[in-house]
Order: C-alpha cells, then structure tokens, then sequence
C-alpha cells in the first residue's frame, strides 16, 4: 500500500475523531430504553398469554372496568408528549421561560395523571392478590405508574437546573434524554390501556 | 508520518513500571483494566466456591445411598453450585475479559461510562455475599435448582419472609442489573468508541462476539427480570402468577426463564469463541481464515438465539408444531457455529503450530466443544430429548459446554493474556500440568454423565440405583482431578505474579491493538489514539496495522 495514501487516510481519520461524549450518553440511554421495553414487552406477553387462556378471567363480581376516567387520564398523558416536545424546542431557541412554563405544564399533566390512577386504584373492589387478573392489572399499572413517577421527578430536576446559569448553554443531553423517556412513558401507556380496558 | 509495521509491533520495547498498586484492586476504580481484573479475581473465588459445591455433589454420588450430606442440603448444594457457577463464575470472569479487552482491542482509553462500569462490578460481591448468606436463614439456601421452576421454587416449608428462595431471586435480580449496565456500557462503547479507522469489519473476532453477546443480554435479561419479579411477587405478597393451586400458569415462568437463560449459553460462549479466534491465528501463524463470515456468524448466532427457548419445553406440554419449530431453530444455530468451527481448523490448518499453554487450552476446549455441539445437535432433536430430558445425559452435555469450552477458554485467555495484565510471564510448566489435569479431568467427570443419562438416571437425585453405580465412581474421580487441577492453576498464577519473568509487550508476536502498548497498559492505554489503516489478523503479509501520527 501506498504509505502517501495511508498518511492522507489518517490524517483524515485523526481530525474526525474527537469523543462525541453527549452522543454516546444519548446513545446508552437509548440502548437502556429499548432494554426497558424488553421488560414491558415480558409482562404484556404474560397478559396477553393468561388473557386467553381464560376468557373469563375478571374476578367474581366484577363485570369490567370503568374506561372513561383512564382515556381522559390517557389523553392528558398522552398531550403532555407534545408539550415536553414544545419545552425542548423552547429551549433550542434559548427561551429559557417558555421552557419552564411548558416544562411545568406537562409536570402538571403528569402529576394529574398519577394522582387519577390512585383514585381509580382506591375505588377497585379488587386487590393485588385477588387471582392473575388482580396480580397483572396492579403490577401492569403499578410498574407504569412507577415509571410516571420517574419522568416527573427528572422532569422536576431539568427543571431545577434550569436555574443554574449557563447550565443549557453548550448541551441540553438531560433535557433531551428526559423528553426521551417521558415519551417512552406514553407509547408504554397506550399498548398498556389498550391490553387492560380496551380489550376487557 | 511513518508506518507502523507488523514487524515493528512484535518487538520488544522498554519496560514500564506497573500503573497500580495492588490496593487500587481493592476500591472504587473507574479504569477499565482495573475493573477488569476485579471482575476476574471475584470470579475466580467464586469458581472456587461453586467448586467446593461441586465436591460435596460427587462425594455424594460416589456411592449409590444417600450417606454424604442429608437430602435438603443436597438440594442446596446443586442449586448453588449451578446459580454460583453461572452467574458468579462464566459471566463475570467473561465480562472481566471484555473490560479488559474491548477498549484496548478498539484503540479506547475507556468504557464510555467509567463510573457505571464500576458500579456494575461492584454489584457482582454484593450479589455473591448476600447469595452466600442464605446458608444462614431459617431453612438454609433455594433448593428449587438454579432454574428455581415454581411450583417446587414457591415452597417456604419455615414460612418466613426472608427464604432461601428469596434471596436467591435477589441476588440473581442483582447481577442481572449489573448484566444489563455491563450491556449498555459494552455496546455504547464499541457503537461509538473506535479508534479511527477501526472500521466494524476490523475489529478482532472477540469485541465482534462480545457485541453480539451484549446484544443478547439487552434484550433477554429484561423478560428473565419480568419473570422473576412475577415470582418474587408470588413468593412474598401473595399474587398467584405462577401458582396452578390459585389459577397460575407455572409453565409460563419456565417461558420467561429460558427465553433467557438458553441465549445466556451464547453470552457466555461468544466470547470464547472470541478467544478461539485470537489465539489460534497467532499459534499457527496464519490470519484467521474467512475474517467476515466469522464476524457475521456471531451475529447470526445472536439472532437466532432469540428463537430456540422452547426447546428446553419439549415435555412441558407444548404442542407438537411448535416443538417441530423449535426443533428446526435450535438445529439451525448449528449453521454459523459450524462455519465457525471450520474457520478455526482452516486456520490452524498447514500452520506452523506451537503448543504453548494457551494454545493448549483453546485446542482442548475446541475439542470439548465439538463433542459437546454433537450432544447438543441429539438435544434438540424432540425424539431424543424426549428419551433423555431430565437426565445425566443433558448434565453431561451443557458440562461439556460449560467447563469443556467456556472454563477451558477463559483458562486459554487468562494464560494468553496474563503478560500484557500482569507485566509477567507465567510458569509453562504449571501451566501445561494444569491443562493435563483439566483435560483428563473433564472427559473422566463428564464423559461418563452420557451413558447414565442413556440407561435413565435422573439428575438431581443423591441416590441412586446401584446398575448407576461404576460409572457415577469414574465421574467423581474426574470431579476430584478437575479439582486438584486448580492447584497448580493458583500456584503459577499467585507465584508468577510475583516472580515471574518480566514479560516483552507482545511476548506471543500477536497482532492487535492490544499488543501495542506496555505489559501492563499504562493508565489511559495509549499515548495517542492509534490510526488503523490495516486489518486484523494479517499474519505473514507484513500490512501496515496502524499509522503513526
């Protein structure tokens, strides 16, 4: 091999490489993320797996769940997607307040949301134990829910830090990364609504 | 600008003082060769501990009556052995390895997250301390068998809270969080650390397997993870996932774990094969034969890996189209493994052959492999497996698997890499001694397991009828050989490490990225970031590997 083309080569390879450090955490959070899912996806394959083994799986007395409350709770959560969304674009554009407004409304949203699940929970006639249907439907909306309460307090904490002058200025890696998960958050939640109070 | 030559990387340069001091072993280090060499010592105890398990198992089968230990502790015993051996001994050591390995492999001066590298060791002792202190709750350590299939797992004879069982699942769901960190950190780094230049298709075979084992990890850990909340959930509060007496489905548990456990065999064996594939190269001096078909198969075993679960559940009520599928899949990992296998005898093929240690070992555990992917081909067939299911036939096969291939290699890699980690040679003496041991050990203890399995004898049983009884005396034997083989293992190592020969910075003439630098490595491993502008592998056609800046 010419060594004039290996030198060519590698000087252009030398100036190429520079450790694109915010490219690899958002790489490594998707990675995390598509693991995340892989959990989900076990505990759908398991609902949908004792779903149709037994056809009539609702606990005695109970003849279906109420959908009304959880599609709005759906759609809030659901909302609170774009106006993350609208907070990231904010702040691209360095607008600092409009970040914190947008970023306050959709903690707002998500907050609604959890706080409508606990009452759905406490009207329930049935519990945790009460059979596999009781088992998957609190640990489904459980595990969900847990996540919920993860975007919010992350949510809480870009927002925190948006205090700290010249935090945003040069990479904005948490708020995208949050923005990421919080919209995980939602697609999770509408297979999750669809598999429990769609198809019931 | 100057190239750097084959030749020029195979000669010997200035010595360097080690960049550690041997407490730094000891803390919360963020060097990734720092790490590595924890998560291969951790291993190593614990590949002892397993051992002594393994011990009392043959003491007890040594003779037909149940006269060793009593029968609870017998089920503790290969329950632990199996949980201690996979998850303390095959993974860590193997993630050690890649540690080690990847970031010097690719031209890195790090894993992409130092710090979760860290953390993801350090679950591994807290994970083995708290596994160990079961033996001191009421009713002792899980009996249910590493696999823990409820409905036996869901036993709590003593009815308290804190079980054997439970924190068998805890420790297990400990190290699979650290698995899943390693994950993320392995693939983030080969994805988005490599050197300039270092194209995918000129990475060595072993960052191509550990990728693709990570792969793995990624997407089976986290449904193995599913099941064992569900369980754990069953076994403290009460809810009936996997209970039949209140609706439960304990076949689906079986599902969720060996939708997992049968692709963490490919984890663990990928970077073997890894292994395999950098040492014959260099023992034959010949590059690898068919480079690119060799990297593609790994990911072609990666991919496969994720449809063969079912044949684990060939008896476990599954219906005949679906053991016909599982059948076809499972046969057909056979295609890139034996490309595989093909490749390393091209390689070693007409080469110019030398048999030191390593080389020793990565050749017996070829061997052991070729017999063990044999087995494994009259596994997968439902016929047989029907015959043999729950047999010592299958005990005999994944041993081949396991210590055959996967403990002999990581013993190929701990001798092959031992100069550049250590900054000194081993003794070849102990180290040939060692492999003899091993090799004569393993076909005594585990050739054996084959015709008990074929006449019918059950595993997991402390006695047995007396028909069983010559060959299960041959087995213990080679149990007791693999053990005294650990001896002169720790004694080349322990006594190398401080008096052994200073070791050149290539002392095997190798090439790779890894060989470039000082034995041991200095702290951020390269001066400056090589430029690679050749290929791996390219024994004898002296192609520039990398160029100087």
């Amino acid at each position: 091999m010419d060594s004039s083309i290996i030198s060519e080569e590698s000087d252009h390879l030398s100036h190429e490489h520079t450790h694109d450090e915010e490219g690899s955490k958002m790489f490594g959070f998707i990675v995390f993320l598509l693991s995340e899912t892989f959990i989900f996806l076990g505990f759908f394959t398991a609902y949908i797996v004792y779903k149709t083994a037994n056809p009539d799986w609702l606990p005695a007395g109970v003849s279906g769940l109420e959908v009304r409350d959880p599609a709005i709770n759906t759609v809030i959560l659901v909302s609170s997607s774009f106006v993350i969304y609208l907070a990231e674009r904010a702040l691209a554009r360095h607008d600092l307040i409009t970040f914190r407004q947008f970023l306050m409304l959709s903690i707002a949203m998500g907050s609604y949301f959890l706080v409508g699940q606990a009452i759905e929970w406490s009207h329930l006639s049935f519990g945790f134990t009460t059979g596999v249907f009781g088992g998957m439907f609190y640990l489904l909306t459980g595990f969900h829910g847990l996540h919920v309460l993860t975007g919010i307090l992350l949510q809480i904490l870009v927002f925190g830090r948006s205090f700290i002058p010249g935090n945003y200025d040069t990479g904005h890696f948490g708020v995208n990364a949050t923005s990421i998960f919080w919209h995980f958050v939602d697609v999770i939640w509408i297979v999750l609504f669809v598999l429990i109070y769609i198809w019931q | 600008m100057t190239n750097i030559s084959v030749e020029d990387i195979t000669g010997d340069a200035p010595q360097q003082e080690p960049i550690t001091d041997w407490k730094q072993y000891f803390s919360f280090s963020t060097d990734h060769k720092v790490i590595g060499i924890q998560y291969i010592v951790t291993a190593f105890i614990l590949f002892l501990v397993g051992g002594i398990f393994a011990m009392i198992i043959r003491g007890e089968l040594i003779t037909p009556e149940s006269d060793l230990v009593d029968r609870s502790v017998y089920n503790a015993m290969f329950t632990m052995h199996g949980t201690v051996m996979l998850f303390g001994w095959t993974f860590p050591i193997l993630t050690g390895f890649a540690n080690y390995l990847v970031p010097l492999m690719i031209g890195a001066r790090d894993m992409a997250f130092p710090r979760l590298n860290a953390v993801a060791f350090w679950m591994i002792p807290i994970a083995a301390i708290l596994l160990m202190a079961s033996f001191f709750v009421p009713g002792g350590p899980a009996q249910a068998g590493w696999w823990s299939y409820p409905p036996v797992s869901l036993q709590n004879p003593t009815g308290n809270l804190i079980n054997g069982e439970v924190i068998w699942l805890l420790a297990v769901a400990i190290s699979g969080v650290s698995s899943i960190m390693g994950a993320i950190n392995f693939v983030t780094t080969v994805v988005k650390m490599r050197a300039p230049g270092m194209t995918f298709f000129r990475m060595p075979i072993f960052v191509w397997n550990v990728f693709s084992a990570q792969i793995i990890q990624l997407f089976g850990l986290p449904v193995l993870t599913a099941g064992a909340v569900m369980l754990l959930l069953d076994l403290t509060v009460g809810t009936s996932f996997f209970d039949p007496a209140k609706g439960g489905d304990p076949v689906l548990f079986q599902h969720f774990f060996w939708f997992y456990s049968h692709p963490a065999v490919y984890v663990i064996i990928l970077p073997v094969f890894g292994v395999f594939s950098e040492i014959f190269p260099v023992f034959a001096r010949k590059p690898l034969f068919g480079y690119k078909i060799v990297a593609i198969s790994s990911l072609l075993i990666a991919g496969v890996s994720g449809i063969v679960w079912v044949h684990h559940l060939y008896v476990s009520g599954t219906p005949g189209w679906m053991r016909l599928f599982f059948m076809l899949t499972t046969m057909f990992v056979s295609v890139p493994t034996g490309i595989k296998v093909f490749a390393w005898t091209a390689t070693i093929w007409g080469g110019k052959l030398r048999f030191d240690t390593p080389m020793l070992f990565a050749f017996g555990a070829l061997i052991l492999f070729v017999f063990a992917g044999i087995t494994g081909i009259t596994l997968s067939s439902v016929p047989i497996d029907v015959h043999v299911n729950n047999t010592y036939y299958v005990v005999g096969h994944f041993h081949y698997v396991l210590y055959g291939t996967v403990t002999m290699g990581m013993f190929a890699a701990i001798y092959f890499w031992f100069p550049k980690m250590t900054g000194r040679m081993y003794y070849e003496g102990l180290g040939k001694l060692h492999f003899w041991l091993a090799f004569i050990g393993t076909n005594l203890n585990f050739f054996p397991m084959h015709p008990l399995g074929l006449q019918g004898m059950l595993r997991r049983v402390s006695s047995y009828a007396p028909e069983y009884e010559f060959w299960n005396i041959i087995a213990s034997i080679g149990g007791f050989l693999l053990g005294v083989s650990t001896l002169p293992f720790i004694l080349n190592m322990i006594g190398s490490w401080i008096h052994g020969e200073q070791a050149p910075k290539n002392p095997w003439r190798a090439i790779g990225l890894e060989w470039l630098v000082s034995s041991p490595p200095p702290v951020e491993n390269f001066e400056e970031i090589p430029v690679v502008v050749g290929e791996p592998y390219g024994y004898g056609k002296s192609e520039p590997l990398v160029a100087e800046h």
